[in-house]
């Protein structure tokens, strides 16, 4: 059992001025053979093998990652929290995400930095504003905490905003979720890796896969670099190399793989404390504990693998919001960078078995996986452990794409794709 | 950004062209027939390569008009541009991407 964190374990530490911390997880060699092995060492990957050893008591697992915890996706996100989706099937995954976001910090033992700071969209003509209303109306009938804002409300909340939007871009009203927020990705990622390790989950990082044991159409393993590993089932969560590693197991899905990118400013003073979306222009602004301004931008157009985004992206998202923020025309951007996100054509995921038993795939969260990691982690787990989706993720079942029965997120996505 | 050489107007930025994605895919002929897996592998499934991706591109702000390209979706180079309707080129397809 390992130490909890604690303010007493703070002072005991500082003594030793911080240097005999205990590893927050092992790097193991891997067994010969799991019950489960999760592909994938991203947030939703990490809470994945977290649920399974903690709810449903499957220990022996271990989860694959290529790089580094959380490198991919996880640490590249503009970190925003909120679950305010349109349809009845969505709303119960991000609600249910949600809810547990909002005991993270303290079911995981680690500051996660979860900040209710609302999360508002921006409506800039009528069309916008009709959809909002409709998709505000909607999530209160779900019991989602959400409000319609008039342009004056909008200004209280975000003075630095121009409503006029330079003429482009007016704003004509804004939903807003108050419960919404952000979290700091990378703490999501070594909270939950802690946890799962803690439970006995093997974390073995730099190991990437190379395909897959399939024997009469059922999984019996997983090749990786350090070789050959057994395995009862597998789930893979691979965010944007889905496509790459399902077609090992001879199974096609229905992703695109797009690079989307963000950017942050040089460190300020406080401006806002708040996250505005703008689902028309492509923009959504935040400001980090640091006092970066955390900007994220639209996908590239082309399928990608590259991480990295490409500069008429950058600068359109960037001319928006100069726009509605004429203020911040003379900041700098200190970073750029970019993350494959698998968009799905109706952008909703798809948490579901196979055709190949024992493998279950967790994709499709294109634009916007981190909001629903901990609700991604917990549906999967259940998912994997008992053979047969979970109520909440029934609706997101590969068989949707023959059945016709898409769950159209593209309003609620707030990236265009 | 991608510099595309439009095979009826020359070489332009990627702003002045539209993406239409997977090139090759067929409409079925036998459509009446068709069960729903093959519908959605028609209108659904797509092989979203790492490596050599042939694709669709549109000069929407030139000629209008389409044609194929031959990329490489990770070094973003692009091979080979060529007509709609006709076969890719052979490409030196490159194993290490």
């Amino acid at each position: 059992m390992k130490s909890r964190y604690s303010i007493f374990s703070l002072m005991r530490n500082a003594l030793s001025y911080h240097e005999k911390w205990p590893e927050a997880w092992r790097s193991p060699e891997p067994k010969s053979s799991y019950d489960v092995v999760i592909v994938g060492g991203g947030g939703h990957g990490l809470a994945t093998a977290y649920y399974l050893a903690k709810i449903h008591g499957i220990r022996n697992v271990a989860v694959i990652e290529r790089g580094w915890l959380g490198g991919g996706n996880t640490g590249r996100n503009t970190t925003i929290v909120r679950s305010n989706y349109l349809w009845d099937e969505s709303a119960g995954l991000y609600e249910h995400a949600m809810k547990l976001w909002e005991g993270l910090s303290q079911e995981l033992n680690y500051n996660v930095m979860f900040s209710q700071r609302g999360v508002m969209n921006l409506a800039h003509n009528q069309q916008d504003l009709r959809d909002i209303a409709r998709r505000v109306n909607a999530n209160r009938l779900n019991g989602i905490d959400s409000e319609f804002l008039t342009p004056h409300q909008v200004k209280d909340l975000v003075p630095i905003i121009d409503l006029r939007g330079n003429g482009r871009y007016p704003v004509l009203g804004a939903s807003n979720q108050r419960r919404g927020g952000t979290a700091r990705h990378d703490a999501v990622a070594w909270g939950y890796a802690r946890r799962a390790d803690e439970h006995g989950v093997d974390i073995i990082q730099e190991c990437p896969v190379n395909g897959f044991e399939i024997e009469n159409g059922k999984v019996t393993g997983v090749q990786t670099a350090k070789g050959l590993i057994k395995a009862k089932k597998v789930g893979v969560v691979v965010a944007g190399h889905s496509s790459v590693t399902a077609e090992m197991a001879g199974i096609r899905l229905p992703l695109v793989s797009h690079p989307l990118q963000a950017l942050v400013s040089e460190p300020v003073k406080p401006v806002i404390d708040t996250v505005v979306m703008s689902n028309a222009i492509h923009a959504y602004i935040s400001q980090s504990d640091k006092g970066e301004l955390v900007i994220g931008a639209g996908v590239d157009k082309y399928v990608g693998y590259g991480q990295r985004g490409s500069l008429p992206v950058t600068e359109e998202t960037l001319a928006a919001i100069c726009e509605l923020f004429p203020s911040l025309k003379r900041m700098r951007m200190m970073r750029q960078w970019g993350g494959i996100v698998d968009t799905c054509p109706d952008a909703s995921p798809i948490i579901s078995k196979t055709p190949v038993e024992g493998f279950f795939i967790n994709c499709g969260w294109g634009t916007g996986g981190f909001k629903a990691t901990p609700g991604s982690g917990w549906v999967f787990a259940d998912t994997i452990a008992n053979d047969r989706p979970h109520p909440l993720n029934e609706a997101f079942s590969l068989e949707r794409f023959n059945s016709g029965y898409l769950v159209d997120e593209h309003g609620a996505a707030a990236v265009a794709h | 950004m991608l510099e595309i050489k439009c095979p009826y107007c020359g070489p332009r930025f990627e702003t002045e062209f539209s993406y239409g994605g997977e090139a090759h895919i067929e409409r079925p002929k036998d459509s009446e027939n068709l069960s729903d897996e093959q519908w959605g592998e028609y209108v659904f499934m797509n092989s979203n390569t790492k490596g050599v991706f042939l694709e669709r591109w549109v000069h929407t702000s030139g000629c209008r008009r389409w044609f194929n390209v031959a990329r490489d979706t990770v070094s973003y180079q692009i091979l080979a541009v060529y007509e709609t309707g006709t076969k890719a080129p052979k490409l030196d397809l490159r194993k290490d991407v």
